[in-house]
C-alpha cells in the first residue's frame, strides 16, 4: 500500500468541494462517458472513492464527499494531501458560494502546509445556468474573495487556477486537460515534439487525446480554439463508433482479442473547405488528431497536393509514435527506479 | 412526368405525439435534444424536400390540436386528402386517451378511402423509449393487431414501426417509408450488386445525402433474395449488428453537425479499422453517399499505403456515372 502511494505520487487528482457541487457528475461525465442529463439521478457520494485511469500517465482520481470532515483527528488528511499532485475544488456557481470559499481557503491552507508542490485548481462549476456576462462577474468575485481569504491567512505565494466549467459543453474537458497536463512531467518535450510535427507537415492544430475521456494530454503551442477541439474530440467518437459496429462478430469468435495484435486505427476525412481531419491511434489509449488546412486555390492541384501531404504526414506521425514509445519506456523506467528508491528508504 | 415524381406525404396524429420533432430530426438535421423547445404546430406546415434528385417529397405536417383536426375532416377534407401517396400516422404510446387517437385514425382512413384509395399507410408507435424494454415488443403487437382490425373494413394494409427519437428506430422506419416511394429501386439494387462484384467488398451501403436515410445495401438485397428463394430461413445469418445501418446514419449525422462548427461539410471519410477492415464513405452522386466496407486480405496489412485508398476512391468516382444515370431515368 505504502509503495503504491509512493509510486504514483504525482498523478493523483483529489476532487473536493461542498456537497451537491457536482463532483460525482464531473467524474462520471469525463471518465465514464455518462450523458450529462443522466447525472441528475446520481446519488450523493457517501465515502471517498478512488479510481484509476491508464493513460500516458497512470492517473488516479480520488473523490471526497462534501460532508466529510477532513480535519477530524481520526482522518489521516496529512497523508492524503502529501500524496496528491493536484487538488481540484468544485464550487457550485448557481448556489451561494461564500461557505464554499471559506471551506476552500481552509483546505488550501492545510494542503499547502503539508505539500507545497500541490497544484490548486478551482472549478467554478455549473455555469451553464448563468448568463454570459454574469459568468465573468462570478469568476471575478470568486477570484477576488479567494485572494482576500488567502491573504488573511498569510498565504501569498499560492498559485490558484480558476476555470469556468459545465458538464453540458466541452469546458469541463478543457479544464481537466489543463489540470492533467500539469501532472505530466514529460509535457515540455511532448509539446516540443508536436511543434516539430506541426512545423514539418503543414498541420494547423494537433492534439494528443486520451481516447476514453477526450482529455487532451498535449497539444502544440498554438492557442486552443474550443471549436477545433470539439470537432477533433467528436471525430474520435465517430471513428471509434463506426469501427465498433463491425467489430462485434470478431469478438464473438475469440472471446477477448488482445488489443495488441490489432491494427492501429487511422482515419482521414476531407472537408468541403479543403481542410482534412486526421486521426491515428497511438500507444496506451492515446490518439493523435490533427486538423490540416490546405489553402491551395486550384482544386485539382489541391487534391494531388493533399495526397502527397498525407503521405508525408503519415510518415511523420509514424516517427512521432516511435519517439512516444521510447519516451514512455524511459518514463516507466524512471518510475520503477523511484519505487525502488522508495522501498530502500522505507 | 413531373406529376409522378411529386409525392404527397401526410403526417398525422394527435397533438404532442411527436410529428414535428421527427420531421425536423430526419429532414432538418435537428438533434433529438433540440426538439424539446418546439411548440405546437399551427394548422398544416408544408415542407418540400428534394429527395434523390427528381423526386420531391411534399410533407404535410398536420398540427394535431382538435380545432385543426375538426377542420381537416370537414371543410378542408378534399384539400388535405386528395392525391395522397403516403399517410404516416403517429401514435403516442404513452397517450392517456387511446380511444380518441383511434377515432382520429379511423376518420383519416375513411377520408383516404374516399379521396386516395391507393395510399400506403404507415403507423408509427412513437415514444417507445418510455416503455420498459421487455414490454415493447408485446405492446407493439397488441397495438398493431388492434389497428389492423380497425382498418380491415377500409381495405388498407398497415405497416407499423415502433419508434423513438432517442435511438435509431426512427431512421429505420423513415428509410423504409421513403424507399417504398422510389420507383426504380430494382435498378439501384442490381447496380449495387454489380459494383460489389467488382470491388469484392464486405458490404456496400447507399445513403441519401441530406437525410442519410439508407436507400439500399448489399446485405439487405441478399437478405431479400434469400427470403424469395426459401422462406424457411428467417433472420439475417450474419453476426453483425442488425441495427448497424441506422446507427451509421446516426453517427454520420452527428459528424455532419460536428463539422458544421468549422463551417464545412465533409466530403469523404476513410477509416482503417482495428481488425483489418477499411471503411470508405464518399459522395457517390449529388444525392447519394456510399459506404464501402472492405476486408484487407493480405496479412501484412500494416503496410497498406495511401495508394490503395486512392484506388477505391477512384472506383467510386467511376461508379458515379452509372448511378447518376439511374437517378435520371424516371
Amino acid at each position: 500500500m505504502e509503495q503504491k502511494v509512493e509510486s504514483d505520487t504525482n498523478a493523483t487528482i483529489l476532487l473536493m468541494g461542498l456537497r451537491r457541487g457536482g463532483k460525482s457528475s464531473i467524474c462520471k461525465v469525463v471518465f465514464h462517458n455518462m450523458q450529462p442529463l443522466d447525472t441528475l439521478y446520481l446519488e450523493s457520494t457517501l465515502k471517498p472513492t478512488s479510481e484509476q485511469f491508464l493513460s500516458l500517465i497512470d492517473l488516479s482520481v480520488m473523490e471526497l464527499p462534501g460532508q466529510l470532515n477532513y480535519f477530524e483527528p481520526t482522518y489521516d488528511s496529512e497523508r492524503l494531501f502529501s500524496s496528491v499532485g493536484a487538488l481540484v475544488y468544485v464550487i457550485d456557481s448557481q448556489d451561494e458560494y461564500l461557505n464554499a470559499l471559506t471551506n476552500l481557503s481552509m483546505i488550501i491552507e492545510y494542503a499547502y502546509k503539508v505539500n507545497p508542490q500541490i497544484h490548486i485548481e478551482v472549478l467554478i462549476h455549473k455555469i451553464d445556468g448563468l448568463s454570459e456576462d454574469y459568468r465573468m462577474d462570478a469568476q471575478r468575485d470568486i477570484m477576488q474573495r479567494t485572494g482576500d481569504e488567502l491573504l488573511d491567512l498569510g498565504l501569498e505565494g499560492v498559485q490558484v487556477s480558476f476555470y469556468l466549467t459545465s458538464i453540458f459543453d466541452h469546458s469541463i474537458y478543457e479544464a481537466f486537460s489543463r489540470i492533467v497536463q500539469k501532472l505530466i512531467t514529460e509535457l515540455p518535450s511532448l509539446e516540443n515534439m508536436l511543434d516539430n510535427l506541426v512545423a514539418h507537415s503543414s498541420i494547423d492544430k494537433v492534439f494528443l487525446f486520451d481516447v476514453n475521456s477526450k482529455i487532451y494530454v498535449a497539444t502544440d503551442s498554438s492557442p486552443v480554439d474550443i471549436q477545433t477541439y470539439e470537432v477533433c474530440a467528436e471525430f474520435i467518437d465517430i471513428t471509434i463508433d463506426l469501427d465498433d459496429l463491425y467489430l462485434e462478430s470478431e469478438n464473438k469468435n475469440n472471446g477477448n482479442a488482445q488489443p495488441t495484435n490489432r491494427n492501429e486505427i487511422r482515419s482521414v476525412s476531407h472537408l468541403s473547405n479543403g481542410s482534412v481531419l486526421y486521426l491515428k491511434q497511438m500507444i496506451r489509449g492515446l490518439a493523435l488528431v490533427a486538423l490540416i488546412r490546405n489553402d491551395e486555390e486550384n482544386s485539382s492541384a489541391k487534391d494531388s497536393n493533399m495526397d502527397e501531404l498525407l503521405t508525408v504526414i503519415d510518415y511523420n506521425v509514424g516517427c512521432f509514435k516511435k519517439s512516444l514509445m521510447k519516451m514512455w519506456e524511459s518514463a516507466k523506467f524512471k518510475t520503477a527506479v523511484n519505487t525502488a528508491n522508495g522501498n530502500g528508504s522505507a | 412526368m413531373s406529376q409522378s415524381s411529386r409525392k404527397k406525404l401526410l403526417l398525422m396524429g394527435r397533438s404532442g405525439s411527436g410529428k414535428s420533432s421527427m420531421r425536423l430530426i430526419i429532414f432538418s438535421n435537428y438533434s433529438a435534444f433540440d426538439t424539446r423547445r418546439l411548440g405546437a404546430t399551427i394548422d398544416v406546415e408544408h415542407s418540400h424536400l428534394r429527395f434523390l434528385g427528381n423526386m420531391t417529397l411534399n410533407l404535410w405536417d398536420c398540427g394535431g390540436q382538435d380545432v385543426f383536426m375538426d377542420n381537416y375532416f370537414t371543410s378542408q377534407k378534399d384539400h388535405i386528402f386528395k392525391m395522397v401517396q403516403v399517410l404516416i400516422h403517429v401514435f403516442d404510446v404513452e397517450s392517456k386517451s387511446i380511444n380518441k387517437d383511434i377515432d382520429i385514425f379511423v376518420k383519416a382512413l375513411t377520408n383516404l378511402q374516399q379521396f386516395s384509395l391507393d395510399a400506403k399507410i404507415f403507423v408509427l408507435l412513437h415514444k417507445m423509449d418510455l416503455v420498459q424494454i421487455d414490454k415493447r415488443a408485446e405492446l407493439f403487437h397488441i397495438m398493431m393487431d388492434r389497428l389492423q382490425k380497425i382498418s380491415n373494413p377500409y381495405q388498407f394494409k398497415l405497416v407499423g414501426f415502433p419508434t423513438s427519437i432517442w435511438d435509431e428506430s426512427l431512421y429505420k422506419a423513415w428509410s423504409l417509408i421513403v424507399c417504398s416511394l422510389i420507383p426504380n429501386m430494382n435498378l439501384f439494387n442490381s447496380s449495387l450488386l454489380k459494383l460489389n462484384k467488382i470491388l469484392d467488398a464486405d458490404e456496400i451501403i447507399l445513403f441519401e445525402k441530406t437525410t442519410f436515410l439508407v436507400i439500399s445495401s448489399t446485405a439487405l438485397i441478399q437478405h431479400q433474395m434469400q427470403l424469395q428463394a426459401s422462406e424457411s430461413t428467417p433472420g439475417l445469418p450474419d453476426a453483425l449488428d442488425p441495427k448497424r445501418f441506422e446507427k451509421i446514419s446516426n453517427i454520420i449525422k452527428t459528424y455532419k453537425q460536428s463539422t458544421s462548427k468549422l463551417r464545412a461539410n465533409f466530403l469523404n471519410l476513410v477509416i482503417r479499422g482495428s481488425n483489418g477492415l477499411q471503411f470508405y464513405i464518399d459522395v457517390l452522386t449529388d444525392n447519394l453517399f456510399i459506404m464501402i466496407v472492405l476486408k484487407s486480405h493480405d496479412d501484412d496489412s500494416k503496410f497498406v499505403n495511401t495508394h490503395e485508398d486512392l484506388v477505391i476512391l477512384d472506383n467510386i468516382k467511376a461508379a458515379r456515372k452509372w448511378f447518376e444515370k439511374i437517378e435520371n431515368t424516371k
